[in-house]
């Protein structure tokens, strides 16, 4: 095959050939070259398969518009579906394959699709398959559901692998005075500018090379204005996409760092997301020229008039012999001058019939033609043309190209992204940036400047405009009239010619049609919003960089409306794709969330310990024995407690120190129970609520001094108790002098439980004295040494309803005493205990936990209201009482057993009267465990009206999730030694 | 992404504060009327423009601070330590 690269055009370095697949064929390209590139040189023209139709598709543009040359790059787990060929460098060894195609996308039999196109209208899918009457008339949409897998197969672009991703990616931050978004030559004399003002700049390219669109000027040499750039310390970021502006300037940004090379260095992430914050965001991130909508305007062979420039002047590949050119502007011209320089055959349409263009007459021009269908399915072979926009008299073109430009798109995106809504300029046929009162100013073509100087000039201004906005400078300055071009542009958006199944395209990447906006106008979706979630316009890959001020223009047209009136959808976050890699960046895996882990984290494991994560804790789950399943050991570590005794790692709970003059009118606010009277030396178990009067949550105080407390919050909610209190100091109680610090990584804590506890502790201690019933009574607590000089803190507290203690150390102790504590308790057949075996202990006694204080209880609805004082008011004191709170039907906590004791049940299973199983039944089952104690399976949990109402009655435990239903009896939640006696002794 | 320029720390980004709630209501004491605390607690303006908020600089130096943002451009005209005594110290050492 017949190469079609021109020797002496394009900026590529033809002494480093690269060698590249093509749908598993082999093909060599140039260092310099796109993917994209190397295949027109190559002579590929069909290089996709379209969403809806699988219709033969080919390259359309050079850049990130690209909505025709969607292709897979890579294999196995490194494979990227939907790449546009048009960006993607080539690197020596690229696999590339066509997608949305079977066999492939030269021959593939869903092109049938294109002959049944007819029915495929906007919303086919759904009128045909969604509730089918009369099959469905009612009953919702399951034959939806069952087809939709089909046609989601059927209409579609590439498939993700599957697979891990092996790739690494990185999030990354900057700071900077200035950001300047594109370096064309507008963003390059902005940069400059700043950078001779001394401001710190960042200039970001989304292309490898800095120039913008100047890269498809035959004469462009980018090196001296890299050198300038450099010199002035700006900091130049390629292969870099500005794909999103936000609140206070800042940025985000896409690099691809590895994406261009064939085997990167694995220490090096395939790309960064970039967050900078800017004082001043300047962008000049260009223009888009548009196609034009006739039918057949999609058969491979069809381009932007730039792009070919491009495809000439940058990479030397001559996209066509005999070309046609249908434009309504003057931006083509030097274009076709330069196209038949090269050796083409052009012909120029221009839709205007009153107009002065200057040429070599190298080329013909045809004043007043337009295009209106192309002849050939997988290749042009000629093109029908016709004076005017009323197709009576037409002649046809032999050609094997058409090049489009039906005008440009000023890309407005980023300063959509801030909810700045572009407004439509008639003299030039497109939408142009508003004016914002952020620091983000919009310069070169993308305010609609078509010339070069005029360019540049507003670069200079736009900085001028920076400078001033921020302070440093007040000068006047100006911003040149969009447009440039010597003869005015004239709309033409879409040449009609009614036929049979003919299809014109508005937006290539979705296969929307100019038939689907009308279909959209007759059944009533007018606005803009709804024409494009109807008719799919504008969505996916490139957001409808090219299709979609074709749409709006016909929806005008239609409605008898200007474009401004019609208005134009909101372009949001990201500009062009964003890997979902980058978004998470290194937060995979393990380190998707932070992990914490106790001071005797090690030891724990080095004695057997089997974790589970709390929150962002590791705990220990429990301590299985040789052959021991999670419910033999739980239930051998929870028999154990009860019978000798057993040690627990209980670090994770919070610890806050609380300190000063009025730490005990602070917590006597904080807590529901009465906390005035506690002495120094003892423990209080305390409830908070939160000001609507339910329970926040649970924990211990303990008075170490006149002024100076130490409470203890449960794990889950140590940050927001915290908090919480930091705010009612700052806030709402300011005279109060109470400071509080978060102690709980400075403390590391064990539960010792039993009726063994004291011996063994008895044994840890210095002086063993103070762990007598008299020294350390029920809720004591004492500040003494361990063994070894090591100071700790005892409290006299029990979870697990036997005799216990809680014991803490510094945090750098927490081995030595897991040691004495562990030594001793052994010396008692005693065990060490986890999480799972603490769970049943509780259960059993009724204590409650996370599972129960759910944010949707109150102190009534668990038991608790003796913990309520009548003496005080405190916080959530008033909102307790309120009427919805009070009601008779409230879900009170009780125990459950199954009524056959040898049958289980699970949290989460519904409780129901017995003749009335659906809903959310009378109540619900929130913990159970199997208890060592009773010998059978018990809950705990909430039913309507509490024990009070149901202890006689029989009722049904249902679990339609793990499709099981039991019998169920209602009991108190205390379920052994009601009165406490272990506790006491 | 919101900037919040926290009296003690320096600018930031807000995701090292967490969001607290409207810092103009004046909690009633605690022994008030059902009434009253359902008013302070559950009704609420939803204003267009300024309004003052309480934020947490709970990633940072765990200050309460009353930030004067726009609800519709996000635009923070101020930030204040919430604690009285600490706004007097900010106002005398500007």
């Amino acid at each position: 095959m017949k190469t079609r690269r021109l020797d002496n055009y394009g900026k590529i370095n033809r002494d480093k050939i690269l060698s590249f697949s093509w749908d598993k064929k082999n093909y060599k390209g140039f260092e310099g070259d796109t993917l994209a590139s190397a295949l027109l040189a190559n002579n590929i023209g069909i290089v996709g398969r379209s969403f809806k139709y699988h219709r033969p598709r080919g390259i359309f543009s050079s850049g990130v518009e690209e909505s025709g040359a969607l292709v897979t790059i890579g294999s196995k787990d490194r494979r990227d579906p939907n790449v546009r060929a048009t960006t993607q460098e080539l690197y020596n060894g690229l696999e590339a394959s066509g997608q949305n195609a079977f066999p492939n996308v030269n021959f593939d039999l869903a092109g049938i699709n294109n002959y049944l196109g007819r029915f495929f209208a906007a919303g086919f899918y759904y009128k045909t398959f969604m509730g089918i009457p009369p099959l469905e008339w009612g009953k919702g949409t399951a034959i939806w559901m069952f087809f939709e897998k089909f046609i989601r197969k059927a209409a579609g672009m590439g498939s993700a692998s599957g697979l891990p991703d092996p790739d690494t990616y990185e999030h990354a931050h900057d700071f900077c005075d200035l950001i300047v978004v594109g370096s064309g030559p507008a963003g390059v004399a902005a940069a400059l500018e700043a950078a001779e003002k001394k401001l710190d700049v960042i200039l970001v390219e989304q292309d490898s090379l800095i120039g913008g669109n100047q890269l498809a000027e035959n004469d462009f040499d980018n090196s001296q204005i890299k050198n300038q750039l450099e010199n002035l310390g700006i900091k130049i970021m390629t292969r870099t996409t500005a794909f999103g502006l936000y609140d206070n300037c800042v940025v985000g940004l896409l690099e691809r760092v590895t994406d261009h090379i064939s085997a990167p260095n694995v220490n090096i992430p395939r790309q960064r997301f970039w967050t900078i914050r800017a004082k001043h965001i300047i962008v000049g991130a260009g223009a888009i020229e548009r196609h034009i909508a006739f039918n057949n305007n999609d058969i491979p062979g069809v381009m932007t008039v730039n792009a070919s420039k491009h495809y000439l002047n940058r990479y030397g590949v001559l996209t066509g012999k005999r070309i046609v050119i249908a434009t309504n502007n003057d931006s083509v011209y030097e274009t076709a001058h330069q196209l038949s320089e090269a050796g083409a055959n052009v012909t120029v349409l221009d839709s205007r019939t009153n107009f002065e263009i200057e040429t070599n007459k190298s080329f013909e021009i045809r004043k007043g033609y337009v295009p209106y269908n192309i002849n050939g399915s997988k290749k042009i072979d000629s093109l029908d043309i016709s004076k005017n926009e009323t197709i009576n008299k037409s002649e046809t073109i032999n050609c094997d190209q058409v090049l489009l430009s039906g005008g440009w798109s000023p890309a407005v995106h980023l300063l959509s992204h801030r909810g700045v809504k572009p407004k439509w300029d008639y003299n030039n046929a497109c939408f142009l940036p508003s004016d914002t009162k952020e620091n983000i100013t919009m310069v070169g073509s993308s305010r609609g400047l078509w010339n070069k100087n005029d360019c540049i000039a507003s670069g200079i201004a736009g900085t001028t405009d920076a400078l001033n906005r921020l302070g440093i400078s007040k000068t006047n300055y100006f911003f040149p009239k969009p447009g440039g071009w010597k003869n005015p542009i004239q709309p033409l958006y879409e040449v009609k010619y009614k036929k049979s199944r003919s299809k014109s395209f508005v937006d290539y990447q979705h296969d929307v049609t100019t038939d689907d906006v009308r279909l959209a106008h007759r059944e009533g979706f007018i606005s803009v919003e709804h024409l494009k979630r109807y008719t799919t316009l504008g969505m996916a890959n490139d957001q409808g960089k090219m299709g979609n001020i074709i749409g709006l223009s016909l929806m005008a047209e239609l409605l008898n409306k200007e474009i401004p009136e019609v208005g134009t959808t909101v372009f949001r976050p990201p500009y062009t794709p964003v890997s979902i890699g980058a978004l998470s960046g290194r937060n995979v895996g393990k380190h998707f969330r932070p992990l914490r882990v106790t001071p005797m984290h090690q030891w724990n494991i080095d004695h057997g310990a089997k974790m589970i994560e709390v929150g962002l804790y590791q705990r220990p789950w429990y301590y299985p024995k040789e052959n021991e399943t999670l419910s033999d050991s739980y239930i051998r570590e929870a028999s154990t407690v009860r019978k000798t005794v057993g040690i627990c790692d209980v670090t994770s709970l919070g610890k806050i120190a609380i300190q000063g003059p009025d730490s005990t009118e602070f917590l006597n606010r904080i807590y529901s129970n009465g906390f005035s009277k506690l002495e120094v030396g003892k423990a209080r178990y305390g409830i908070m609520l939160r000001d609507d009067g339910i329970v926040m949550d649970d924990g211990t105080s303990w008075r170490l001094a006149e002024n100076e407390y130490f409470m203890t919050t449960s794990t889950g909610e140590a940050a927001k108790v915290m908090s919480w209190l930091e705010e009612l100091l700052q806030t709402r109680w300011t005279d109060l002098n109470v400071n509080v610090t978060s102690v709980s990584e400075q403390w590391a804590g064990v539960s010792v439980a039993g009726p063994k506890s004291r011996e063994v502790l008895n044994n840890c201690v210095d002086d063993s004295l103070v762990v007598t019933n008299n020294n350390l009574p029920f809720m004591g607590v004492t500040s003494t040494f361990l063994k070894g000089n090591i100071p700790c803190r005892i409290a006299r507290i029990s979870f697990s309803g036997e005799l216990a203690f809680e014991v803490y150390v510094k945090s750098d102790f927490a081995n030595t005493m897991m040691d004495l504590l562990w030594a001793n308790a052994k010396k008692y057949d005693g065990c060490l205990y986890g999480l799972e075996a603490l769970g049943a202990l509780r259960v059993e006694k009724g204590h409650v936990t996370a599972a129960e204080l759910d944010g949707r209880v109150t102190i009534d609805d668990v038991g608790l209201s003796k913990m309520a004082s009548t003496k005080k008011s405190y916080i959530g004191s008033a909102m307790r009482k309120r009427g919805v709170l009070k009601n008779n039907d409230r879900e009170i906590l009780v125990g459950f057993f199954p009524t056959n004791l040898k049958e289980t049940f699970n949290a989460g299973t519904i409780v129901c009267e017995k003749n009335n199983i659906k809903g959310q039944g009378i109540g619900r089952i929130t913990s159970v465990t199997y208890s060592p104690e009773l010998g059978h399976w018990i809950g705990l949990g909430f039913v309507k009206g509490g024990l009070d109402k149901w202890k006689d009655t029989n009722l049904v435990g249902a679990d339609p999730v793990r499709n099981k239903q039991m019998n169920l009896k209602v009991v108190s939640p205390h379920m052994i030694d009601p009165k406490g006696e272990r506790m006491y002794a | 992404m919101i900037r919040i320029n926290c009296p003690y720390c320096g600018e930031r980004d807000h995701s090292e504060f967490s969001y607290g709630g409207d810092a103009t209501i004046n909690y009633p004491s605690l022994d008030a009327s059902e009434k009253e605390w359902t008013e302070a607690i559950f009704f609420r303006k939803n204003i267009k423009g300024f309004q003052f908020e309480t934020w947490h600089h709970s990633n940072g130096c765990r200050m309460w601070l009353v930030v004067e943002r726009s609800t519709v451009t996000h635009e923070i005209k101020s930030v204040k330590p919430c604690h009285p005594n600490l706004q007097k110290v900010a106002e005398n050492n500007k």
